[in-house]
């Protein structure tokens, strides 16, 4: 049955009104989280707010698992969906230069897309960055364009890597994302004791 | 930012658990209808692609980069999947601020121990530097992290960790910024 777009089952203008309504969607439910502040963000880095972790692992295994039984009933073709190819050497290098913006800036940019939304400056400063930094991007990219396309692994999944079923990767992430919401939860208790400087709810 | 009047405004958050079963559902749901996920930077990275075709035409056409993503039909680039769901989550974001009272009159939030100078001048280099990795890393936290690992990548939990793991390398480095 799906992905419906790409077999054609949904075509034409309606891709863009439900790209608006699942954009909308996104943005609601990052600023109802509290992301559309920073500093519940960068909390996540030193213990004293793990929003993020929560919000982030919770998704993903629920993405994770609810594609793995969409999968099983037959109601998607996991061939069809895409898997994010792998630029070994490129993407190692994102992660890194994207860490450092993550806790130097507070947001990544879907989140400071929200932060616009209801007023903040620190997060239009944020997006205008996000601009100038693809266009430095582009700009130098002739200097590394054998880089950026070095270590092709092509749309490796994880378990192909691993040499285990997707249905384990599923699992296993489930379990660790239990055991880091405890263990998360403990830290936060212990970190907001010792601070004064902020009101938690 | 500690008065008691303050607390009594604190910010409502919805439930981060019950959030992020939101998100995870919409997440299946976009990989459901779409074949892909939710992406963010796509769009900057369109619309940078557009001023700089609009302003020096003939500078995108000859830059590697810039040319990946020019219409070969001569079709705007704008009008795409990827810039939709961006103005999509400027709206959504705006409709939670107004529901849950955060929509208030331009400000910059930063931790009482900085100026707002110095956290404006964070937000701009983190937003540089998020700018550049993202297209290193093939998407930020929503396009690889997220979606990318929810899709089994194995790309997209590199970048994941990575993301991750480098913050907290490095936040002993920028905790002024924050505590």
């Amino acid at each position: 049955m799906g992905p419906l777009i790409p077999q054609e089952i949904i075509t034409g203008q309606w891709d863009f009104v439900i790209a608006l309504l699942i954009g909308a969607s996104f943005g609601f439910i990052l600023e109802a989280s509290g992301f559309s502040s920073s500093r519940n963000i960068a909390g996540v880095f030193y213990g004293y707010n793990f929003v993020v972790l929560r919000v982030f692992f919770t998704a993903m295994i629920v993405a994770m698992v609810g594609l793995m039984y969409f999968s099983y009933f037959g109601w998607i073709d996991i061939d069809l969906v895409f898997v994010l190819p792998t630029y070994l050497n490129s993407m190692l290098l994102g992660g890194f230069i994207m860490g450092l913006g993550f806790v130097i800036g507070g947001f990544c940019p879907g989140t400071s897309y929200t932060a616009v939304a209801i007023g903040k400056i620190d997060g239009i400063f944020f997006a205008v960055g996000t601009f100038v930094g693809i266009f430095i991007f582009a700009e130098a990219f002739p200097l590394f364009e054998d880089f950026y396309t070095a270590n092709d692994l092509g749309p490796i999944t994880i378990g192909e890597m691993l040499g285990v079923s997707n249905q384990i990767v599923a699992f296993v992430f489930s379990i660790i994302a239990i055991v880091a919401f405890y263990v998360t939860w403990l830290i936060e208790k212990r970190v907001r004791k010792g601070m004064t400087e902020y009101k938690f709810e | 930012m500690n008065t008691k009047s303050d607390t009594k405004q604190q910010p409502r958050y919805i439930n981060p658990y019950f959030g992020g079963i939101l998100l995870g559902l919409l997440l299946l749901a976009t990989f459901y209808i779409a074949g892909r996920g939710l992406s963010a930077t796509g769009a900057v990275k369109l619309s940078v692609t557009k001023i700089v075709e609009t302003v020096a035409p003939a500078h995108a056409e000859a830059n590697p980069y810039y040319s990946k993503f020019l219409p070969e039909d001569g079709g705007s680039i704008m009008f795409n999947w990827l810039v939709f769901g961006a103005i999509g989550t400027l709206f959504g974001g705006m409709l939670s601020g107004v529901i849950y009272g955060r929509m208030k009159k331009f400000r910059v939030e930063h931790s009482p121990k900085i100026s707002a100078r110095t956290r404006l001048i964070a937000a701009a280099a983190g937003g540089i530097l998020f700018g550049i990795g993202s297209q290193f890393g093939r998407g930020c936290s929503s396009g690889a992290a997220l979606s990318g690992t929810a899709a089994f990548s194995f790309g997209g939990l590199l970048v994941m960790g990575l993301m991750f793991g480098v913050g907290y390398v490095f936040a002993y480095f920028f905790r002024k910024l924050w505590i």
